[in-house]
C-alpha cells in the first residue's frame, strides 16, 4: 500500500469518530503488522475485491463500542448491538474509502468476529497495516490488507466492451 | 415499529439497513412530525416485503445489505410505486454511485457517517420537494 492509500484510511477512521461522536480521536503511526495479535474483542471485517483484494477490520473492546452507543442514544448495549455496530464501523471506514479508490473498490457486507482474530483470516500473502487509533481513553485498530488486482480489472473490462 | 397518531399526517416512513443500531439511531434523530408511521427492514428482500405491505410515502436506503442490496431494491420499489421518495443512506463514497442510485429514482443521497442536522435537513427536502 502507498502512503497515500493509508492516509485514505486514516483520514476514514478520525471523520468516523468526529462525525458520529463530536470528539476527535488520534491516531498513532501506522506500522506494518508482525505475528503479534492486535484483535480486541469484536472485530468487523470487509472483504475487499474488484479492482483491489484485501480486506479493511475494525477491531475493537466492548467499552468504546458502549461508548459509541451511548453517542448514537442507544440504551441497548448488549453483545448484538456491539457486534452490529464494530460491523458498521468497518462498513463506513470502507466504503467512505471509494471516493478515494473509485467504484471498482467493491466491499462485502461486514462479518463479524469475537474475541482473539485467528491469525488464519488474514491474508498471510499480505502485508497489513495497522492504524492505531485513540478515542477517550480508549484504544481501537483499523487493520488494511490490500493489493491492487489489474488483472480482474481487465477481465471486467473486457467483458464490458463484449 | 412506532405507530404514532396524528389526524392531520398520516406519512409512513420506511427505514432499511442492515444495522439495526444506524436504524435505531436514524428514527431517534428524525424531528418530522409529519411522519406518523416508522417501519423498518434488515435488506433489500425485507424491504420489498414490507413495502408492499404498507405502501410507505419515503424510504431510506442503505445500499450494501445482504440478500438484496439497495440499489437493486430501489429499482423495485421504482417499479411498484414510481411516486415513492426515496434518500438513499449509504457509506459508499464515490460519485458514481450516487449518480446510479439517482438514475435507479432516488431523490436525495447522503453520505454515512452523517449528523443530526444533515439527517433532518435531506429528509425535508424530501419530503417537501414538489412531486
Amino acid at each position: 500500500m502507498t502512503d497515500d492509500e493509508i492516509q485514505v484510511f486514516i483520514e476514514g477512521a478520525l471523520h468516523y469518530f468526529e462525525r458520529v461522536t463530536g470528539t476527535a480521536a488520534a491516531v498513532d503511526a501506522p506500522y506494518l503488522k508482525g505475528d503479534e495479535s492486535v484483535a480486541l474483542e469484536y472485530t468487523g471485517v470487509i472483504g475487499i475485491s474488484g479492482r483491489h483484494r484485501g480486506a479493511v477490520y475494525f477491531t475493537a473492546a466492548s467499552e468504546p463500542l458502549i461508548g459509541l452507543l451511548q453517542t448514537f442514544g442507544e440504551t441497548d448495549h448488549g453483545t448484538p448491538n456491539q457486534a452490529d455496530l464494530v460491523g458498521e464501523i468497518a462498513n463506513t471506514i470502507a466504503g467512505n474509502a471509494r471516493k478515494f479508490f473509485g467504484s471498482e473498490f467493491l466491499i462485502s457486507v461486514p462479518i463479524v468476529l469475537r474475541g482473539q482474530l485467528d491469525e488464519i483470516t488474514l491474508p498471510r500473502h499480505m502485508k497489513t497495516v495497522v492504524i492505531p487509533i485513540q478515542w477517550r481513553t480508549w484504544r481501537c485498530y483499523l487493520l488494511v490488507s490490500l493489493h491492487k488486482n489489474p488483472g480482474l480489472l481487465d477481465e471486467v473490462l473486457h467483458r464490458r466492451r463484449g | 415499529m412506532t405507530d404514532g397518531t396524528s389526524e392531520t399526517s398520516l406519512l409512513k416512513l420506511l427505514i432499511v439497513d442492515d444495522s439495526s443500531v444506524v436504524r435505531r439511531s436514524i428514527e431517534r434523530q428524525l424531528k418530522m412530525p409529519k411522519i406518523s408511521t416508522i417501519l423498518q427492514a434488515a435488506n433489500g428482500r425485507e424491504a420489498i416485503e414490507m413495502f408492499l405491505e404498507h405502501r410507505p410515502d419515503f424510504v431510506t436506503m442503505d445500499i450494501t445489505m445482504p440478500e438484496m442490496d439497495g440499489l437493486t431494491c430501489v429499482s423495485k420499489i421504482m417499479a411498484i410505486q414510481p411516486e415513492t421518495r426515496i434518500m438513499v443512506i449509504s457509506a459508499l463514497g464515490d460519485a458514481e454511485t450516487a449518480i446510479e442510485a439517482v438514475e435507479r429514482g432516488a431523490n436525495e443521497y447522503v453520505f454515512k457517517p452523517f449528523s443530526e442536522s444533515e439527517l433532518n435537513q435531506a429528509l425535508r427536502n424530501l419530503i417537501e420537494a414538489p412531486q
